[in-house]
Parts: structure tokens; C-alpha cells; sequence
């Protein structure tokens, strides 16, 4: 009953979708203020249905009603909680029913944070919100229907693929989802407004924050799948330019641009066009990032093979948004006049290379991962592009990326003098390139990219500090006065950079200066790595709820100082049967230690294969990423980003 | 209106029109690299028979079409696979096996209870002569004539794989 | 995600059992094991999802570390262990696509781009200070600003 009350609630939200999607968009061309406001209740409706049919598909979920397909292939008794909650969206139709309730959700945000916006840019941003979802709301019901029953049911489900049984996991999709969608409300405000044919300053501070608050969430997202490949599966690799990462990564390119070149629309009332494109590639490199994950076109499976109307039907949905507001942009976008001049070496042209080599970055990335499948359908030829393409193409791009980074905040609008600049930040330049020298020196001299990313990393740290110290006037009297009265907009963008900077040298500690040992170890057998020594002590079998596991005990120690011993195991997951691997981490300060137990001696089962690694600064990639979403939380939290204190005309100074 | 305008449009056309061939694609279909090579030489024991061996040479020898089945008992699909190449033996196909990292006598068994639409099976214990003829997970099945490789087909066979995929290729052969 | 798609694939196919081998044991020469790490890190596992032999649990994977190893012993050069994978699987096996004539737009693609870029920038930079800057005064107006600092002048 409560499934097909979801059911029911799925086309209700549809049929409020289509509503939203057309009446207010009508009424806004003829100024009729009564259907401009159905807007609002719709969007507020659209999502109440939706978390209906969203809260049905997990009570099946959570109840194991196995008469629905769906949990039936993806759901089993055995299975903890968490993961009966997460399996809902651990799959295709639940992870669109998924995408298209936080759609309504952000619908519904704007619905009630923008009540002072313009009546017309109001209705026509909720009115394009609603029609992108009404292609959600019939993907689901035609091709994809969450709530299809099966009859005569099983009695028991197929389970979920074990590695996917991680609380890291569980929270990945969640997070990253709130990311992609969360680019669309951005999409449907640049939409508004070339149908309105106005954009400026206070536009582009109305965008800014669902801008900012999309980034901070695919930024945790991106980095807590991260984080889950480097426990569960990476052996120590933490990303691998996989076609399903790449999906994740280009919108997170393209929002990080967008974020940038929202500030000169707003400081300067200038990059007015390319921003709305911008805003518009954001949303469609997450269309395109789930089109690519759903359809199967890059990845292993021929997933839409037993359903190629799945594949067809999206890709005309894509088709359809995409090119519809491409062919918008194209047709209205000269009606934006464009604003301030600025000179060569200035705020505004550091802000474009920015753009520029971050938009190009995610130019490579797409090209990369999709030149396979051209490269097959043109010829017929299998290739592969790989992490070492990515590595080199994308790392030799970042290279500008940072060098301009750490000049742009200390430069100036509109005109900079390069002398002053270059005199202020050379001591910042010294610095940190005898910070990379020294620490060249101490690795031993090996790995030249190592040193040139680590002065990289240095050079943003310093120059971030310096560009913060300049702004409050350290040393100097009501130093912390201005330290606290600064915009939390400015605070929220030095720790992002900050972020980024510890992000860097994280990366080339990781990258360049890990250490591995591989081995057969017997009982009593030692290794050492990293400045670890390691004492394999043997093995325990154990059981857990769903799986049984070769428990393993190392003894650690440092320096003499005895450690907590280390249990990495080897699991073997009952439902679906599958064998993975735990490994078990030391994180510290200085590098993390890293140890895998793998096969035993078929024979004797007395030598087991073990491999250690040592990953220098690898905790600081995730501390640096935490600072860039507190960064993002603290400039979302500034007061002159809430919607109701911009008004269109009114001005405010922000530094 | 400026046609630069036009250029992220005219991209997202190419781009959606490559997606669109790609659905068809599969990029999961790796095709052997030894297509009209002829066969890796190997030289294995026989499973079951303690000194019989089955080489490359048994495979060049033959004079009609046959088919080389790398199969496992412990491989779920090639239990769906077994019955269809039952049948495709009654229809008068020579098919060889080679028994991938399985041991003899599991695979006894399995032959036993499954059926054995073979007519000779070498066991390939480390897996090694599969590395040779690019193996990458099992069933894979090769057709082979005078010697040479003519296509592999990754996964289980049933009759729509067979018809769609073996049979133009068999009858081009006989041709 | 990534996983859950090849453990679709997993049944489609089997693959046998997961982990580090007990076979695998490092070269004892450490410039030798270094080659051999360098070859296992530019091969494709052909189970997985691209991640290179070296970071791979699955048993092919381990099998062609060992062979690579073997390879190495047996005095091959890096070019001949290369060889021996794509003669078997194919180019496919490769991560890093070799740079010849069809590949070469992908290789050169992030210089390209930034070329036509850098391009584009400087033709809206142009256009953008023509259209601002203010147009030349004509004689009526000339005359009237004279007019208007003049008796700014007599005030």
C-alpha cells in the first residue's frame, strides 16, 4: 500500500512539475502577477510529493519488501541497517528518485529564500528548476519506475556488492548528489536570465551562494569518494582518473571557475556572458557526469544494453536542456552589454587565466575520458587513456593555475602595477622556492616534480598568509579588530586557498615520495617502512554480520615506542559472495602507514602476502580539503550573500 | 549576433551525436588482439588422462571449423553456458575445452555433472596458456580454422550470442 | 559506483579469487624491482576499471605482475614486456596511449585549447575596449563644452 502510495505521489509531483514549469514562466512574460505566484506553493508541493515517494521507496527498503524489483535486486535481511538506508540510492532508479527529490528541494530553497527577489526572475528561474525536473519525474515513471513490483516475489533479495558496504560510502552519493543538483539552481538563475536579457552585480551576488554551497558539497563529495578508494580499494591510490571520477571532477572544474568569475560580474559588471555559459556548462557537465555513470557508455557494463530506452530517452533529455539554453545563450547572450575595462595586468585578467586554465583543465578531462569511445566509433580501435595522460596533460595545466593564484588576491582591480606587485611578493617567491629546494635536498634529490610541486604548495601557503596579513595590517595597532570585523566572504576565501595550498603539498608528498614493501611474511617475520618497524604476529578468523574475515596482527613500533598493533583483513562477503580487502591505516601528521594482508601459502597457510606502504602527508590532502569547505561554509555564512538584504540597484562595498 | 556565439552549441551537437554511437558501443568488449593469428603454441596435459597432452598442434591439425572453450568449474556462467554447448555438440560442433586455474578434479566433476560437450580438455592449472591466447576471465570461446584465430567472443554463449555472433562468421568461413 | 559496475561485469564473466599472491615475491635486484614497478604501473588491469596492474586485487592482475617480473629476469627490455602485453590483449592494455599519428590531437589538445583561449580573450578584449571607449567629441559638442567651462570659469 505505502509503495504505491509513493507511486502515486511520484506522478502527483510530476503533474505540480509540469505547472511550475509553464504557468509561472507565461505569467512572467505578460507580467500577470497571480500565475507568477503559483510558483512558489507548486515548488513547495512538488517537493512534499517527492519526499513521499522518496520516504516509500525506503520504508520497502527498510521493511525488505521484497515484492518490489527494485529491493529485491538490491536490498537482503542480513544487511545492517545503514546499508538497507543507503542501498536506496545505491542504484539506478533510486539514485534518480534520489536526484530528482534534491531537484525539488533546491526548487523549494528558492522558492523561500528568494521571496525578494524580482517577481519575474523569481518565477522564471523556479519555472525552468520545475521543467528540468519534469524530465526527471518522466525518466522515472516511463523507463525507470522505482516502485515496479514483482510477482511471484522472492523471498530473500540479491544483497548489495560488499565494497559498496562502507559508511564512506554510504554518505558519498548524498553529498555529491546535493552537488550536482545543486549546480542546476545556478543553471536555471543564468536561464532566467537571458530570458529576462539582464544580468549584473546583484545577479551575479543572488548566484553566488547556491554557487558556493553546490561547490562545498561536491568538494566533501568528490573527496569522501576519494577517501573511500584510498581505505577500501586503492591499495594506497586515492584517485584514478576514472571515467566515473572524471564525471564528478569536471562539474567540480567548471563550479570553481563559475564561483571566480561571479565576482568580477559582481565587483565590476563585467564577464557577463561567459559567466551565464559557465553556469550553464556547470549544470551540464553533471547532466553529462550522470548520464555517463547511468548509461554505461565508459564504463564496464553494458548497462542500458537490456534497456537501451534508458540511454535513448536521457540522452534526448540531455539533449534538450543542453542544447536548448546553448541555442538561448547563442541567440540572447549580446544582449548583455558588457562592463568595467580593466588592463592587461590586473584582479579581473588574473580571474580570466583562472577561468581559462581551469575551463581548459576540464576541456582535457572530458576529451580524455571520452576519446576511447570517438576513438571506437570513428575506427573500430579499443584504446585507453589512462592516469599517466591525466597526470601529465591535467598536472601541467595546474602549474599556471597556482602561480596565478597566489598573485591574484594581492592584485588590485582594474589596474595593477606588475612592479609593485612582483616587489611585494617577491620575498613570498624566495621563500617558497627555498622551501622547495631544501626539502628537494632532504628526499635525497630525486623526483625534480616533487620539488616543483612542493614550491607550488609553498608559494600559495605564503602568498595566502601574506595577502591575509596585508588586508588586516598585522603588527599593526586594532590588528585584531580588523581581524574580526573583515567580510567573512575574504576569511572564507583565504582558507579555501589555504586549503588548496595544504591540498598541493599533501598531493606532492603522496605522489612522489611514497614508499612500498611487498613480501611473503611467516609469524615473527619484521619489515620496516617509513621509520615503522612491523612485526607480523599471525592470523584469527573472525565473523561478522554479513561476512567472514582473516583478521591479521602486526606489531608497530617507532623509535623504539611500542604502537597499538594494526589488524588489516581479508574479508569474504557472503551475500553477494566476494572477497575484499580492509586495510588497516596509522594516519599521522607526517604520512600515513598503510597495511594490506593478502593471500596465504595455499599448502601450509604459515607465510601470508602482506604489502606496507608509507604515504607521506597524505592526511594533509584531507585536512587541506576540509579547510576548503569550511573556507566555502564561512564566506556562504557572510550576511551580504542572504538573499533578502540584495537589492537590485542598492549598493553595497564589499572589499 | 555573433557566430562565436554559436561554437559551445555546435560542440554539444558533436558531442551528443558521439554519446548517441557510443550507446551502442560496448566498452566492456576488449577483441582479441590475435584475430587471423594464428594460435599461441601450448602444450598441456590432458584433464583426467595421466599422460595423454593436448597441444597447438592437435588444434592446427584439424581441417573444419571448431571452437576452443576456456571454461572453470568454479565460474558461475559457464554452469548457464554448458547446457547451449551441449547442444551445439549434438548440432555436430567440434569444440575443445581448456579448463582455466581449475583443478582436475573439480573440473572432473564438473564434466561429470554438466555435461562434457568436449572432445579433448587440457588443463591449464596456472592460467598461463590463457595469458597467451589474451584470456581475461571465463567462458571465452575462440573459432579456429586451418590454425588461425577468427574471432573470440568474451562471456557466456546461448543461442541469440551464437546466432548473432558466431554464425556470420562461421558461414563466411565455409564460404 | 565504479565498483558496483564491475561487479555487474563479474556476472557476466568470472574471474577467480582477489588478492596479493603468495608468488610474488619482489626481484632481490632493487633496480630491477623499480623497472618492474615502472612497466606494472603503465599496464591496464583488464577486470577493472582503469587502474593499472599495480594497484589491482584481481587474479589476472597478479599473474601479470608475476609475468612481468619473470620478463624482466628472463633479460627483456622494458619495449619487449610491453610488447608481450599488447601482442596478447591489445593496445588497450596500455594507460598510457602511445603518441602517434591518431593520438596526437589528444596529447596536444591542453596547448590547443589554451591557444584558442588565449585567442579568444584577446579578440573580446578589443572589441570590448572599442565599443567603451567614449567616441571622439564633434564640433557642436567641442564648441558646447567650451561653452559650459566657460561660464564654469565666470561663476
Amino acid at each position: 500500500m505505502i509503495v504505491e502510495i509513493g507511486h502515486y505521489a511520484l506522478i502527483l509531483a510530476c503533474c505540480l512539475s509540469l505547472i511550475q514549469g509553464t504557468f509561472p514562466l507565461y505569467g512572467a512574460t505578460k507580467n500577470h502577477g497571480r500565475l507568477m505566484a503559483i510558483a512558489s506553493p507548486a515548488a513547495y508541493g512538488q517537493f512534499f510529493f517527492a519526499a513521499i515517494a522518496f520516504g516509500a521507496l525506503m520504508y520497502a527498503f527498510i521493511t525488505s519488501d521484497f515484492s518490489v524489483a527494485n529491493v529485491a535486486r538490491n536490498s537482503h535481511t542480513l544487511k545492517p541497517m545503514l546499508y538497507k538506508i543507503s542501498a536506496v540510492w545505491g542504484n539506478h532508479e533510486g539514485s534518480i528518485l534520489f536526484w530528482t527529490l534534491i531537484l525539488s528541494l533546491y526548487g523549494a530553497m528558492v522558492a523561500f529564500f528568494g521571496r525578494k527577489l524580482p517577481k519575474t526572475l523569481h518565477a522564471r528561474v523556479l519555472a525552468i528548476q520545475a521543467l528540468v525536473g519534469l524530465g526527471f519525474y518522466l525518466f522515472l515513471l516511463l523507463t525507470s519506475n522505482p516502485f515496479a513490483r514483482i510477482y511471484p516475489f522472492p523471498m530473500e533479495g540479491n544483497g548489495l556488492n560488499p565494497l559498496l558496504q562502507d559508511p564512506g560510502l554510504a554518505f558519498h552519493p548524498p553529498l555529491l548528489y546535493m552537488g550536482y543538483v545543486g549546480l542546476s539552481v545556478t543553471f536555471s538563475f543564468a536561464v532566467g536570465a537571458l530570458i529576462e536579457g539582464r544580468v549584473d552585480a546583484a545577479w551575479a551576488r543572488w548566484v553566488r551562494p547556491w554557487t558556493l554551497l553546490a561547490w562545498c558539497f561536491l568538494t566533501a563529495g568528490i573527496t569522501l569518494g576519494s577517501w573511500w578508494a584510498y581505505y577500501e580499494l586503492g591499495w594506497g591510490g586515492w584517485w584514478f582518473w576514472d571515467p566515473v571520477e572524471n564525471a564528478s571532477f569536471m562539474p567540480w572544474l567548471i563550479a570553481t571557475a563559475l564561483l571566480h568569475s561571479a565576482i568580477v560580474v559582481e565587483k565590476r559588471d563585467t564577464l557577463k556572458s561567459w559567466t551565464i555559459l559557465l553556469a550553464i556548462i556547470a549544470f551540464s557537465f553533471s547532466l553529462l557526469g550522470t548520464f555517463i555513470v547511468r548509461s554505461g557508455v565508459l564504463t564496464s557494463v553494458h548497462a542500458f544494453a537490456t534497456d537501451p530506452e534508458r540511454g535513448v530517452f536521457i540522452l534526448m533529455f540531455l539533449f534538450i536542456v543542453i542544447g536548448g539554453s546553448l541555442l538561448l545563450f547563442a541567440l540572447r547572450a549580446d544582449k548583455l552589454q558588457p562592463g568595467g575595462l580593466f588592463a592587461p595586468i590586473s584582479r579581473e585578467s588574473m580571474l580570466i587565466v583562472n577561468n581559462l586554465l581551469l575551463t581548459v583543465g576540464a576541456v582535457v578531462v572530458l576529451f580524455g575520458t571520452l576519446y576511447p569511445l570517438l576513438r571506437d566509433a570513428l575506427t573500430g580501435d579499443k584504446i585507453t587513456v589512462g592516469p599517466p595522460f591525466f597526470n601529465l596533460a591535467f598536472g601541467l595545466l595546474m602549474i599556471p593555475l597556482f602561480l596565478v593564484m597566489g598573485l591574484g588576491p594581492s592584485a588590485h582591480w582594474k589596474r595593477t602595477d606588475l612592479k609593485g606587485l612582483s616587489s611585494r611578493l617577491s620575498f613570498v617567491f624566495i621563500a617558497s622556492l627555498m622551501a622547495a629546494g631544501i626539502s628537494f635536498y632532504m628526499a635525497g634529490g630525486t623526483e625534480i616534480m616533487a620539488a616543483v610541486w612542493l614550491g607550488l604548495g609553498f608559494w600559495l601557503l605564503l602568498s595566502t598568509l601574506f595577502e591575509w596579513a596585508n588586508r588586516i595590517k598585522l603588527f599593526k595597532t586594532g590588528t585584531f579588530k580588523r581581524m574580526v570585523r573583515q567580510p567573512r566572504a575574504s576569511l572564507g576565501m583565504s582558507l579555501g586557498h589555504l586549503g588548496m595550498a595544504i591540498v598541493v603539498i599533501g598531493i606532492a608528498g603522496t605522489s612522489f615520495w611514497n614508499s612500498e614493501y611487498q613480501g611473503i611474511m611467516a609469524v615473527g617475520d619484521k619489515a620496516s617502512i617509513g621509520g615503522y618497524d612491523l612485526t607480523f604476529k599471525g592470523v584469527d578468523g573472525m565473523i561478522g554480520p554479513n561476512y567472514t574475515a582473516v583478521k591479521a596482527t602486526f606489531d608497530v613500533s617507532k623509535e623504539g615506542t611500542q604502537l597499538k598493533p594494526l589488524h588489516p583483513q581479508a574479508r569474504v562477503y557472503l551475500t553477494p559472495p566476494m572477497p575484499t580487502t580492509e586495510a588497516a591505516i596509522l594516519s599521522s601528521f607526517k604520512g600515513d602507514l598503510f597495511v594490506v594482508i593478502g593471500e596465504a601459502n595455499s599448502e601450509k597457510y604459515d607465510t601470508w602476502a602482506v604489502r606496507l606502504y608509507y604515504k607521506p602527508l597524505q592526511s594533509w590532502l584531507w585536512a587541506g580539503v576540509a579547510l576548503m569547505v569550511l573556507g566555502g561554509l564561512i564566506s556562504l555564512s557572510d550576511r551580504r550573500f542572504r538573499m533578502g538584504n540584495v537589492k537590485r540597484g542598492g549598493k553595497t562595498n564589499v572589499a | 549576433m555573433s557566430l562565436n556565439r554559436f561554437i559551445p552549441l555546435m560542440i554539444f551537437c558533436v558531442l551528443s551525436f558521439a554519446l548517441y554511437v557510443g550507446l551502442n558501443l560496448n566498452p566492456s568488449d576488449i577483441p582479441s588482439a590475435l584475430i587471423n593469428d594464428s594460435i599461441p603454441e601450448f602444450d598441456l596435459p590432458v584433464v583426467g588422462g595421466e599422460e595423454a597432452s593436448f597441444s597447438s598442434v592437435d588444434l592446427t591439425k584439424e581441417e573444419g571449423i571448431i571452437l576452443v572453450n576456456f571454461f572453470a568449474s568454479w565460474c558461475v556462467p559457464c554452469y548457464v553456458e554448458q547446457p547451449f554447448l551441449m547442444k551445439l555438440k549434438e548440432r555436430g560442433y567440434k569444440i575443445y575445452g581448456i579448463s582455466y586455474k581449475d583443478k582436475a578434479r573439480d573440473t572432473n566433476k564438473f564434466l561429470s555433472k554438466e555435461g562434457n560437450p568436449y572432445y579433448k580438455v587440457a588443463a591449464d592449472e596456472k592460467g598461463r596458456v590463457g595469458i597467451d591466447w589474451g584470456v581475461y576471465g571465463v567462458p571465452e570461446t575462440y573459432i579456429i580454422k586451418d590454425g588461425i584465430i577468427r574471432y573470440k567472443h568474451a562471456g557466456p554463449i546461448l543461442e541469440m550470442e551464437f546466432e548473432d555472433n558466431f554464425m556470420p562468421i562461421i558461414e563466411s568461413i565455409d564460404q | 559506483m565504479r565498483y558496483l559496475l564491475s561487479f555487474l561485469l563479474c556476472m557476466m564473466m568470472s574471474f577467480s579469487a582477489f588478492g596479493i599472491g603468495v608468488d610474488e615475491k619482489p626481484l632481490p635486484e632493487p633496480a630491477a624491482e623499480a623497472r618492474a614497478q615502472e612497466l606494472m604501473k603503465q599496464l591496464r588491469c583488464l577486470v577493472c576499471q582503469n587502474q593499472s596492474i599495480v594497484d589491482s586485487n584481481a587474479d589476472l592482475a597478479k599473474d601479470l605482475r608475476v609475468i612481468v617480473r619473470q620478463r624482466i629476469i628472463a633479460g627483456d627490455t622494458d619495449q619487449q614486456v610491453i610488447e608481450f602485453m599488447t601482442s596478447r590483449y591489445g593496445d588497450w592494455v596500455l594507460l598510457k596511449p602511445p603518441f602517434d599519428g591518431a593520438t596526437i590531437i589528444l596529447w596536444l589538445s591542453p596547448f590547443l585549447l589554451l591557444l584558442i583561449g588565449f585567442v579568444i580573450i584577446y579578440q573580446n578584449q578589443k572589441r570590448n575596449s572599442e565599443n567603451l571607449s567614449p567616441d571622439p567629441l564633434s564640433k557642436d559638442e567641442k564648441a558646447r563644452l567650451l561653452v559650459l567651462l566657460d561660464e564654469k570659469e565666470n561663476v
